[in-house]
């Protein structure tokens, strides 16, 4: 087998990847850095956010106010120091893109402008039009460029982590092109793999997120935090799930249900505020979690719209007007345009709550660290968190970058450090690496299909780990996914060549959401109460006396993962009520 | 909100496969494929990769025109596949990876070209004006912005250079994405590094080699437009020329 010699080996070349590339490249110029993805690094999801990135930047912000809304939004189980480092590098970052040539939108006088966003009591979102992901992707991976240090191997899929001596020292990897296996020996590692929002049916997700990363980690035995809590957009469309940001909401539209009234009211989150001047943190400005559970209140009680695709509720953005949506909307009367044939200047459109964000993920703390030595994660399928039970939208953008730097500079720091491997130990577990993959190719005589399997994990993971979920629904996944991972054993490849075999990248992608899956379900059964996005119709009230924990899952076999807690950390919020009512102070 | 939107339509599609382990050459595969007519071609693969044949290769991720990942030729047409509405097909289709690049596997082409090529007309800002962020942000007014923003929206699908007849008879060719892309560094507002790129871009393998055929412009999925990036490219540098050579003394 090949070994590459690295210093730092980064998977993932999304936002987050690209962000610890460059700091490293800048800030430790004698590394040699490995960044290894399984795509493209401009095909990385991140390219697919819409709204922007929360930054304190204008005169009627403060730090303070956008911990609180963080904190509050999260329902409480954000780690405060965590959080406290997120929102002071936030402007930071946001400059340094801006400096890396960004294409923010600008007030007239030439400074960065800002937009509402859901949950945020100020305006405090940097936006590029509605494809900020896209411009901070671009500007990443181009800015990246100019740095001969970041050494690339695009389309290599990472299969497992060497680890030996309790202590991170590198990665196997199929090289794609070729089909062969890679070793990279490296001082230190750091996933930056993004989400797994492709485990369910109906998500925002582009088809590489499967939570790769996640499932390297978890295998190599560190902890998944936190994935009970799967985010649901409210505003997806209803017949490809694709996104439609909140800024839709920002800028003035609003939701109806089939009697066209403002529903959101009935919810906590009223009273009504006038069409088309949106009042910050109420009605269509609420947080995510508390909107989508609303639209699941419309659906349960019969006044949902009836489309081909589903109960769904209205998005009205007609009273925008042409002039402003394409201004600040382009993309999104594009896509309404192309799947559903509706065009939002004249029509109002359809929308259902779709699975989009993973807060939870790979435990880290504040420098990006996980428990293992010489392992740092950051991005979607880190969890450090600042999330908690609930992401206030255009945080993501942020964090990608405040922990991409730091997983970067912690990496680096860390190297300085680090003692050599026993490469007979490395050469063992790479070999296994291989068999494992060989095995896989070798089957012949099992009867299960990926798409089949595939099939039943979505179908489960959204029976019971939908918006609402009781008891009988979680231990219900939970036995299924099981049995899935077990089933798993017996499937059989059609594809046995080397060249960009997908069939046997999809086996692959399979395994990795299994073991995700397995983690958010388990999790989700044991944890009793209802919080942010994980909401309980038999335990329907919050208990921070049991539940103001981290939930974290270990990893253990084809045995269910074994859960842990872990304390939150709270330094001077303490929990409260979160109110999105208009009539708050 | 029931219409014949999800009418079901049995498509034949004829799919261009080339394993290099396997065979001597490329040659088509037909597949029926059922389908529903509000989907895209994207959809149609998927269907046929999930039930039909897991061996067929292709590229693809975000299903929403933006990660740039599933460009192939539609119909003889380079297309996002994610774009191709199969309500404006007829129920056979033609499917075959981008042209003008080499075949890695069924429909997935070799990308290296391109990325060399962007990776050479230095697609980053180098400042003029040197500041640091901590300093604050450059001014840039909307109008400054709105200058370079179109060239901005390149998602590096390569479907101009399937598109281009001169990138197809001259591979040397720089091609109209990177060419675009130096042009929106070029003239953003807080760049200084126009000099340096023209070296690689105001020559006969940049804007020299195009004969304003235009077919970069028609199939771009997001209106970049790189023919006039092209022709401002041009024109600039003819501008260059003459202060050059006949007015030295003026600075330019």
């Amino acid at each position: 087998m090949e070994t590459i010699q690295t210093d730092v080996a980064i998977i993932g070349a999304g936002g987050a990847g690209l962000r610890a590339a460059i700091a490293l490249a800048q800030e430790a110029p004698n590394l040699r850095i490995a960044l290894i993805s399984k795509v493209y690094p401009m095909r990385s999801h991140t390219c697919a956010a819409e709204g922007g990135a929360a930054g304190v930047i204008k005169p009627d912000d403060s730090f303070d106010q956008h911990f609180h809304d963080t904190v509050g939004g999260g329902d409480w189980l954000c780690d405060q120091d965590a959080v406290e480092y997120h929102i002071h590098e936030a402007p930071k970052e946001l400059l340094q893109l801006e400096h890396w040539g960004c294409p923010w939108n600008r007030e007239p006088d030439g400074s960065v402008a800002v937009r509402p966003f859901g949950g945020m009591k100020i305006k405090r979102t940097w936006f590029a039009a509605d494809k900020s992901g896209f411009h901070i992707l671009h500007t990443l991976f181009q800015t990246s460029l100019q740095f001969p240090k970041i050494e690339r191997y695009d389309e290599y899929f990472a299969t497992d982590l060497l680890v030996d001596d309790g202590r991170c020292q590198g990665l196997t990897a199929i090289e794609m092109r070729s089909g062969q296996m890679r070793r990279f020996n490296a001082k230190a590692v750091i996933i930056a793999g993004g989400g797994a929002g492709r485990m369910f049916p109906f998500n925002t997700n582009g088809a590489i997120k499967t939570g790769d990363g996640m499932a390297l980690a978890y295998r190599a035995g560190v902890p998944l935090k936190d994935m009970e809590f799967v985010q649901y957009h409210p505003t997806g469309l209803p017949n490809t799930g694709t996104l439609l940001t909140e800024a839709c909401r920002g800028e003035g539209g609003v939701l109806l249900n089939k009697d066209n009234y403002r529903f959101l009211q009935d919810y906590g989150m009223g009273p009504e505020t006038p069409k088309g001047q949106p009042v910050l943190k109420t009605m269509e400005l609420g947080p995510r979690d508390r909107v989508s559970q609303a639209i699941w209140g419309e659906i349960q009680k019969g006044r949902a719209v009836k489309t081909d695709w589903g109960d769904c509720v209205w998005l009205d953005m007609r009273h925008l007007g042409e002039k402003k949506i394409d201004e600040r909307l382009p993309f999104v009367r594009d896509i309404c345009i192309s799947y559903l044939g509706m065009d939002p200047v004249k029509e109002m459109v359809p929308i259902r709550p779709v699975v989009h964000y993973m807060m939870g993920g790979i435990h880290t703390d504040t420098k990006a660290a996980t428990s293992l030595p010489g392992l740092f994660a950051a991005g979607e399928c880190a969890c450090v968190s600042i999330n908690g039970a609930n992401r206030l939208g255009s945080n993501s953008l942020v964090e990608i970058l405040v922990f991409g730097r730091r997983a970067g500079l912690s990496a680096a720091e860390y190297v300085g450090g680090a003692k050599p491997g026993n490469d007979a130990a490395l050469t063992a577990q790479a070999d296994a690496s291989q068999a494992r993959i060989r095995e896989l190719f070798m089957r012949n005589q099992g009867k299960e299909s990926i798409a089949g399997l595939r099939k039943e994990m979505t179908d489960t993971m959204e029976e019971g780990c939908g918006i609402y979920r009781t008891q009988e629904g979680l231990e219900k996944t939970s036995k299924k996914i099981s049995e899935l991972r077990r089933r798993y054993k017996e499937i059989t490849l059609h594809d046995k060549t080397n060249v960009y075999n997908t069939d046997l990248l999809t086996a692959l992608e399979l395994g990795n959401m299994l073991d995700c899956a397995e983690a958010v379900a388990v999790s989700g059964r044991e944890r009793k109460e209802s919080r942010g996005a994980h909401q309980r119709l038999d335990y329907t009230a919050r208990d921070d006396v049991k539940y103001l924990k981290h939930s974290m899952a270990y990893f253990n076999g084809l045995e269910s993962p074994r859960i842990d807690y872990r304390d939150v950390v709270i330094t001077k919020s303490q929990p409260g009520v979160r109110d999105y009512s208009g009539a708050k102070k | 909100m029931s219409d014949n939107r999800l009418a079901a339509r049995q498509i034949e599609l004829e799919v261009l496969r080339y394993n290099p382990e396997t065979d001597q050459e490329p040659k088509f595969q037909n597949y029926s494929v059922p389908c529903i007519n509000e989907w895209c071609v994207l959809d149609a693969l998927n269907y046929l990769k999930d039930n039909l044949d897991p061996t067929l290769a292709y590229r693809w991720s975000c299903h929403m025109q933006v990660c740039g990942s599933c460009g192939m030729m539609i119909n003889g047409e380079p297309k996002l596949a994610c774009k191709a509405m199969l309500r404006d097909y007829p129920d056979t289709i033609r499917i075959e990876p981008l042209n003008h690049f080499p075949i890695e596997r069924d429909l997935v082409t070799v990308a290296d070209d391109f990325i060399a090529k962007l990776k050479r007309v230095k697609p980053y800002i180098i400042p003029g004006e040197k500041r640091v962020p901590t300093e604050g942000e450059y001014k840039q007014t909307p109008a400054q912005l709105k200058r370079y923003r179109q060239f901005a929206m390149c998602i590096n699908c390569m479907l101009c250079y399937a598109a281009c007849p001169e990138y197809g008879l001259q591979p040397k060719f720089i091609g109209p994405a990177a060419i675009s892309l130096a042009h929106r560094y070029n003239i953003d507002s807080r760049d200084g590094g126009r000099d340096e790129r023209q070296e690689e871009i105001a020559t006969d393998e940049g804007v020299w080699e195009c004969t304003f055929v235009g077919a970069c412009s028609e199939v771009c999925p997001k209106h970049v437009d790189p023919a006039a990036a092209l022709q401002q490219v041009k024109a600039a540098s003819t501008v260059d020329w003459y202060l050059e050579h006949f007015m030295s003394w003026v600075k330019k």
